[in-house]
């Protein structure tokens, strides 16, 4: 602007703007430097420089000159300063109240900050992907005489037949393999890592966040593309674009593509790799060909993402049929009924039972909801108890108040903000609190969380949570105490009479109902898990070890590394198998044939294929017949079934039995006890093994028990080594993978207990609370009873009696309460313990223990007291 | 009682307004009561007067618009209220009262 050269006294100017009032300001700025413009071409710059410093100073009087503070719009805020401060002063005066008041408040909030940040956690699953809500998965229910089962397993042909018939209805069809363990090598270094084949348009569709190289990466068939970390793993700082890697040493692939790791919150978090579908299909052809074109074989995964505005359950119903329809004759009876189940229902919602979702995870995002409101309710309770208890003392401030001229719903106001007061401060030391136990939480429950410091949301939801426990928590006291009479209360006959002991007493009894329906629960939860532990699992899983083989070495030179092991001392005995056994990689295997079947009968059997060695690898325990045998030539074709799949066939003496498969004849030559295979809750599956006639997936060894387990691993690495250089030797032993088949239970129980226990404590504080002050308040009592002649022991009785009683009201109600739920728990799994009445005994005693300790630390202090002390205070 | 009350310069002030009528802004009435009554009127007892008008009712305002002399500051117009207006014939009322009120004799005397 060129008027810049002509502004008026820089020093003036700025005086002016710092004492005018900010409403006059700009019209009387202006009327100034129009004024001093026209005097600057009329008179000169001096002396309208002049002139504008007269104004500006004659301008500097009342009326203009802002006032001293800015505006106050009449309110009340003096008025709830002035509560601030009085409840401050309050909890400086008593602050051992204060201590337990904030710190049980804080408690309670630090849990039900951490289990909302579960529970958003929970809800947000899989929300990484872009598409999140428009990603879905095919399954199909299929039925067989009233038995209704749902598949995540479909057929190869299924992906091609929805790009071809439907391919209006999606945007993308992708079909995928399920996570597979595969060796990835790079020059020496060869890691193992689970990835996908899948076709190209997968990582557009999960919206991979690329480090390097495109998502289109995996169009020519010999590509892959690698998560960051394992990039890192196999080339360190060295760029990995467009090198050559190695897939189980055969599959020569060229690196298109890195992409960000996946999250914990992402189903595909395991996904390492992901290579082209087509290099799988070529790969494998000679097995596969098979199934190419097969509709009734489930062997891969079909996802599937609909263009914007496609409505998930219109094109569900469009596919029903698409399985169904191309389906050879004999199957058509299983009535298969594709749908699409959305990404925003496989975490919480994945549990299909008669065709209907059931649900699942959501049960504990529900149940840990539960338990979060329950706590941060007993800390509220606590709260409570204390300021209606020690509402004597408030009395007098309240009468005062009242007779000076306060409204009773000033007073309401009052108690309300000091409640809140208190809860702000608690907020701020849970926030700390959960800052500090957040990587701990994160341990336990296998997850990614953090405060969201900068998300405004958290602020205000934790903001309007705060104020929401500081009403909750001060809605009774400031009821009840701004209801008393100024003229009872002054002329000093107010007694807080028996109807004013009656809410807390409920309240006490409440407190404690939860906190032992909590702990209760606990117990029941780590008794299912110990149960389930120690259930027999039929084979010896200690010094069981195994490793996953992708190429055939160990088996082509199986005699010769057995003998030199088994010569050695490390091993007992070794054995390769197609399936570990803590699992079962072909659960569902159908088409036997046997004497007296049911020809309508569809039934699935977990098949195993075993070398000779496996039975004395394992430690199975025959229980009819005999073990394979390597020496018996026959026993390629013969057959050992276990107890469950012997009394399914309702054969009254299997052994010896033909059994038919694609009809290959196979005679059973013994039967086993049950083997636990998958969960461990479930009843045993019926199994059939017969003599594995390929490489298989799996060497299990038995180890020396007599030899270190690290020399003896060692020597089995080197062994393996000089016959299999291409295979990582990762081991996995038996009895640590089935303890993971308990993590969620475990988990669970680790963060019940937790919560129970933090429960109990918080009830605890508020009956320390609770009768330190009744101690304090019948001081006089005690003091005349002790000169009368009672004893420390009468005394002790008489204070505890009253928490006792309710302490034993509130086991009375909690017993039936968590018997009935934990009944219901239980009944979800098959193989359950069951509850036990030393489970209630045990912790009702407890809870009296708990309560007495409590009480009783105040009650003996208080009987101890010198009567003298006591009586002479007045 | 004092009903309206106007000081001798607000009342120049709401006069200077009325005549201005649409153009009554700060500069406007300073330049108006400069050339008619040939009186120096600072910038600052102008804009208390107006302040003080505006408190006791007499005059309303509005934002104007901005112009280049003012560096995009905007000008505020005033405009008498229905209040001014009495205050204003009061005030007038009550000197012609008063005017009226003086004997012949009495001026005349002064004169001679």
């Amino acid at each position: 602007m060129k008027r810049t050269q002509q502004m008026p006294p820089k020093f003036f100017h700025r005086f002016f703007r710092w004492y005018c009032h900010p409403k006059l300001m700009a019209h009387i700025e202006g009327d100034l430097l129009e004024v001093y413009g026209e005097r600057l071409s009329k008179l000169g710059k001096r002396k309208a420089n002049l002139y504008f410093i007269i104004d500006v100073l004659l301008l500097f009087r009342p009326g203009i000159i802002r006032p001293r503070e800015k505006f106050r719009s009449v309110n009340q805020y003096d008025m709830y300063r002035s509560y601030f401060r009085i409840g401050w002063r309050n909890l400086l005066r008593n602050k051992g109240y204060a201590v337990i008041n904030i710190g049980g408040l804080a408690l309670g909030m630090s849990v039900a900050i951490m289990i909302a940040l579960w529970i958003y956690d929970e809800v947000n699953f899989n929300k990484y992907h872009k598409n999140y809500d428009r990603i879905a998965r095919v399954l199909f229910h299929a039925s067989n005489k009233g038995r209704v089962w749902t598949e995540s397993w479909t057929p190869i042909p299924l992906g091609p037949e929805l790009r071809k018939t439907y391919g209006d209805d999606f945007e993308h069809v992708v079909t995928s393999t399920y996570l597979q363990d595969h060796v990835i090598s790079f020059e020496e270094k060869k890691f193992s890592h689970e990835g996908l084949f899948m076709d190209t348009g997968g990582p557009e569709m999960l919206t991979l966040k690329m480090v390097s190289g495109t998502r289109a990466g995996l169009m020519d068939m010999n590509s892959i593309l690698l998560s960051e970390s394992s990039a890192i793993a196999l080339f360190g700082a060295e760029d990995p674009l467009n090198k050559f890697v190695k897939i189980d040493n055969v599959m020569d692939v060229k690196v298109t593509g890195v992409y960000e790791d996946l999250p914990i919150s992402s189903e595909f978090n395991n996904v390492d790799f992901i290579a082209p579908w087509e290099l799988y299909l070529s790969h494998n052809k000679d097995w596969i060909k098979r199934f190419v074109t097969s509709w009734d074989d489930g062997m891969v995964q079909v996802l599937v993402q609909l263009p914007e505005h496609g409505q998930m359950t219109d094109v569900s119903e469009k596919i029903k049929t698409v399985i169904h329809s191309h389906e050879v004759e004999e199957n058509k009876i299983y009535n298969k009924q594709a749908f699409l189940f959305p990404m925003s229902k496989w975490h919480l919602f994945e549990e299909f039972r008669n065709g209907q979702n059931v649900g699942g995870q959501i049960r504990f995002v529900w149940l840990f909801g539960i338990i979060g409101l329950f706590v941060l309710l007993l800390a509220c309770i606590n709260f409570m108890n204390l300021s209606t208890a020690r509402s004597e003392r408030r009395a007098k401030e309240v009468g005062i108040r009242k007779s000076i001229g306060s409204l009773r719903g000033q007073l309401i106001n009052q108690f309300f903000s000091e409640s809140i007061l208190i809860a702000m401060l608690a907020f701020v030391l849970s926030i700390a609190g959960v800052h500090l136990v957040l990587p701990w939480f994160n341990e336990i429950s296998n997850k990614e969380m953090s405060l969201p410091f900068i998300s405004h949301v958290f602020w205000i939801s934790c903001i309007s949570f705060t104020l929401l426990t500081g009403i909750i928590a001060g809605s009774y006291p400031a009821l009840y105490l701004s209801s008393f009479q100024p003229a009872k209360v002054l002329k000093g006959t107010f007694r807080a009479g028996r109807l004013a002991h009656t809410p807390r007493q409920v309240l006490v009894v409440l407190q404690f109902t939860v906190s032992i329906i909590l702990i209760i629960g606990t117990v029941i939860v780590y008794q299912q898990i110990q149960h389930s532990k120690n259930r027999s699992v039929g084979y010896d899983r200690s010094h069981l070890v195994y490793v996953n083989t992708t190429t055939p070495d160990i088996y082509n030179h199986f005699e010769v590394i057995r003998n030199k092991l088994i010569a050695s001392g490390a091993i007992v005995d070794m054995a390769n198998s197609s399936s570990p056994a803590t699992e079962d990689y072909n659960a569902n295997f159908g088409g036997f044939e046997w004497k007296g079947k049911d020809p309508e009968q569809r039934e699935s059997f977990g098949v195993s294929w075993v070398a000779p060695e496996y039975g004395e690898t394992v430690g199975w325990q025959i229980l009819k017949g005999r073990d394979f045998s390597r020496d018996i030539k026959n026993d390629e074709s013969g057959m050992i079934i276990n107890e469950s799949a012997a009394k399914y066939m309702e054969l009254e003496n299997p052994v010896g039995e033909i059994v038919t498969l694609e009809g290959q004849s196979f005679t059973i030559i013994g039967v086993v006890k049950d083997i636990v295979v998958g969960s461990p809750y479930k009843p045993t599956r019926k199994a059939i093994y017969m003599v594995l006639r390929w490489a298989g997936s799996v060497v299990t060894f038995r180890l020396n028990p007599l030899r270190d387990t690290k020399e003896a691993l060692a020597e089995i690495q080197s062994a393996v080594y000089e016959y299999s250089p291409a295979l990582p030797f990762d081991y996995a032993f038996a009895d640590e993978q089935y303890a993971r088949k308990f993590i969620d239970e475990v988990r669970i129980g680790i963060l019940a207990t937790v919560f129970a226990g933090l429960a109990i404590l918080i009830s605890c504080l508020g009956l320390f609370g609770l009768a330190s002050f009744v101690a304090e308040q019948r001081t006089k009592e005690i003091g005349i009873r002790k000169v009368v002649g009672a004893s420390i022991f009468s005394l002790w009785k008489l204070l505890a009696k009253d928490f006792l009683i309710l302490i034993t009201v509130a086991c009375i109600i909690a017993i039936p309460i968590s018997y009935y739920f934990m009944n219901q728990w239980l009944q979800r799994y098959d193989y359950h313990t069951d509850i036990s009445g030393w489970v209630f005994a045990a912790t009702v005693t407890g809870s009296l223990a708990i309560t007495l300790v409590t009480v009783s630390y105040q009650a003996i202090n208080a009987a101890l007291i010198n009567p003298v002390k006591s009586l002479r205070s007045e | 009682m004092k009903k309206y009350q106007l000081g001798e310069f607000e009342e120049i002030v709401i006069l200077t307004i009325a005549i201005l009528y649409k153009e009554a802004y700060g500069v406007a009435i300073k330049r108006e009561i400069e050339s008619r009554l040939a009186r120096n009127v600072s910038m600052g007892a102008m804009h208390t007067a107006l302040v003080r008008l505006e408190d006791k009712g007499y005059i309303k305002s509005s934002q104007g618009e901005a112009t280049d002399e003012r560096m995009g500051r905007p000008r505020r117009y005033y405009q008498i209220t229905a209040l001014g207006k009495k205050a204003m014939e009061y005030s007038r009322d009550t000197r012609n009262d008063l005017w009226q009120a003086i004997p012949k004799i009495s001026l005349d005397l002064k004169i001679g």
